[in-house]
């Protein structure tokens, strides 16, 4: 690829950033408001270290792989 | 496809859950929240983004139909594991893994493992170096005109009306998950990959497989983990898997394929060693130009060897995902009053309607709805929509191709410029989608095609292995050799399977066994008809003459000079890495022994 062109792992970055900022978001907002969805092992608070996960491996690869950024 | 092709069973059932509930009105089994909504619609505004973006990059023939190929190994070896991870499948094995145990898994270890490492070692470098666009292409090379259109023909077919089969599919399961309307599922999904393959080619659908590989671990990952905690680790539900079903073996892969009705899948271990493992797995992974075309998207000789070796690794860890849920769904799963659930099979469930029955095809989805809240669901239901979709883009993707080098090349149009060829294969695109569309409605139309489509697919894997096999390996194949060996083999395929459809109880002569069950059938018939292509080309081409060696360069083993790459450290050797995932292979088969 050219390395002026814009990586698959950017994409990638983009779309887990997202992901991981509103599912972390719904996760917090879980935990201030004491309103746990009604699934199974709530009290693990899922959302929480999922999205956190989701959200630096999304900042990673997108500021990694962003454009314009020699690889 | 492998998985379409080897699962009629599971995906056949799951669409007459699927339609069984329409006709009965069932509500969906889960709910979205605002949440989900956006993470659905987001995943659809990145995947339309994708596709404008690369359009630039799409202008050329060698562009649009092999990515200019540019692929890294990473990236071509991804795709090439995605295009296989398609929802039906991850829905049907997870069904499977509850049904049977953990020898579900045998289709993602033995299934794949040993084909796409000799894809990558072995075979790569004759696709790679005669610089074939297609798999009929190459036998476009070695075998001439005949063969390559027989392959052609098979292939757009059926690759075209797996996409509608894959549409309707997909339309039929967010109506069951989710209530969606069908119509709304079907314009929605074909209008995105119309879009994004026509508008950026295989690259498009390439970074789209990518794209979906991360969706898949992203939104299924989270049950197995959240599942193995509630279980209380794997010592945990082994204990409770025994406690639960003493009379039951679901966790071995070998102890019970000593004899037929040894194992609930009613098979022997020489049908998965042989069948399985050698010839439907190597048909698949090595001659379906869907997975292959990945591959040869790769940048250099090295990355097109190197892809399938890395695919290897991700495709022996899919069980987590897949067959984990379906085993840890037989201890958690339990009925609103306490006592523990037991799914059963779409016949049950249709005959006991109201009775809140579920089918093993549901597992995924429960165990998602179990276990996510808002947001991750979404995330899951994405993950499920991305891989249908991504299966669809492929199929379209892979059916321009061959249309338009083995099929509009050859036979109608000879000589035209480059820029001529792209808008075939932009039309191509869309034909395809519109094609998919009219074979989803007839699929949704007529009880049974579905079943017949899916044994359709599995007639040509088989003895396209044989012929390849044959061409590559054999320098004194013929130009009728390969081609009457494909014909045979492909015609005795079809006679095999409309001779158990027509008399089930030709199933004995066929496994060679009379306690032999549906699932051994595939299997044997692929031995069958693998050999008599094998055979048949052999014969023939003794009474014929070979063609000279000069010109099987870059074609046959034996007869071609691969360039000699680079010393690379071993970490970056395709050797080295290809090793390792057979003793990683071979361990986990001995661990769960």
């Amino acid at each position: 690829m050219e390395s002026n062109d814009i990586s698959i792992w950017f994409f990638i970055g983009v779309l887990l950033t997202i992901y991981g900022a509103m599912i972390l978001g719904y996760g917090v907002w879980e935990v201030i408001t004491g309103n746990l969805a009604n699934v199974v092992l709530a009290n693990l608070h899922a959302p929480i270290w999922w999205g956190a996960i989701m959200l630096a491996l999304g900042l990673f690869y997108g500021i990694r792989f962003r454009p314009g950024h020699e690889q | 496809m492998l998985d379409i092709a080897i699962t009629s069973t599971q995906t056949g059932s799951l669409l007459s859950l699927a339609r069984l509930s329409l006709a009965e009105g069932v509500s969906s089994l889960a709910h979205l929240a605002p949440l989900d909504i956006a993470v659905i619609a987001i995943y659809f505004a990145m995947v339309m983004w994708i596709g404008f973006y690369l359009k630039k990059r799409a202008n050329t023939s060698e562009e649009f139909f092999m990515a200019g190929r540019e692929m890294t190994a990473w990236i071509a070896g991804l795709s090439f594991v995605s295009a296989n991870l398609g929802s039906l499948e991850l829905m049907g094995w997870a069904g499977s893994a509850y049904q049977y145990g953990i020898l579900a898994a045998h289709w993602y270890w033995i299934g794949a493992v040993p084909a796409m490492l000799f894809l990558g070692i072995v075979m790569m470098p004759f696709y790679y170096v005669s610089k074939t666009h297609s798999v009929p292409g190459y036998l476009k090379m070695r075998f001439g005109q005949g063969s390559s259109t027989v392959a052609a023909f098979s292939f757009a077919f059926m690759t075209i009306l797996m996409s509608g089969v894959n549409m309707f599919s997909m339309a039929l399961v967010m109506k069951v998950v989710l209530g969606w309307d069908i119509t709304f599922s079907i314009v929605i999904s074909s209008l995105a990959v119309a879009a994004y393959v026509a508008l950026g080619g295989l690259r498009s659908a390439i970074f789209n497989e990518v794209l979906q590989f991360v969706l898949i671990w992203g939104g299924a990952l989270l049950v197995p983990i959240l599942g193995l905690i509630e279980a209380h680790g794997w010592t945990g539900l082994k204990a409770q898997i025994i406690h639960n079903f003493p009379t039951q073996d679901y966790l071995h892969m070998w102890k019970g394929l000593g004899h037929f009705n040894d194992n609930p899948m009613g098979v022997h271990w020489t049908g998965i060693v042989f069948g399985l493992g050698f010839v439907i797995s190597f048909g698949y992974w090595t001659t379906d130009f869907l997975v292959v075309q990945r591959v040869l998207a790769a940048n250099s000789l090295r990355s097109a060897r190197i892809a399938p070796v890395i695919g290897s690794f991700f495709k022996m860890a899919v069980p987590f995902i897949v067959i984990l849920p379906g085993l840890l769904a037989l201890v958690v799963l339990h009925n609103p009053d306490g006592s523990l659930m037991h799914l059963v099979g779409e016949d049950v469930v249709s005959a006991h309607p109201g009775a809140g029955l579920h089918s093993y095809n549901e597992v995924l989805p429960l165990m998602l709805v179990r276990y996510c809240s808002p947001g991750l669901l979404g995330l899951g239901i994405t993950a499920l929509i991305a891989g249908f979709m991504s299966g669809m883009a492929g199929n379209v993707s892979a059916f321009a191709a061959v249309w338009t080098y083995d099929i509009y090349q050859p036979l109608i149009n000879k000589k035209a410029p480059d820029q001529h060829y792209v808008a075939v294969g932009r039309w191509a695109t869309i034909l395809g989608v519109v094609v998919s569309i009219g074979a989803a409605y007839l699929v949704m139309n007529a009880k049974g095609i579905m079943d017949y489509v899916q044994a359709l697919f599995s007639f040509f894997i088989a003895p396209l292995l044989g012929s390849i096999l044959m061409g590559m390996f054999w320098k004194r194949g013929t130009k009728a050799g390969g081609f009457w060996g494909l014909l045979i083999g492909t015609v005795t395929s079809i006679s095999l399977w409309a001779w158990v459809k027509e008399d089930p109880s030709a199933l004995r002569y066929v496994a060679l066994s009379p306690d032999a069950k549906d699932m051994a059938e595939n299997m044997y018939r692929a031995l069958w008809c693998f050999s008599i292509t094998v055979i048949v080309t052999f014969v023939v081409s003794m009474f014929g003459k070979a063609r000279p060696v000069a010109e099987l360069n870059g074609l046959v083993y034996g007869a071609t000079k691969l360039p000699k790459e680079e010393p690379v450290p071993f970490y970056k050797n395709e050797w080295y890495w290809a090793t390792v995932a057979l003793v990683l292979f071979v361990a986990i088969n001995v661990i769960f022994w």
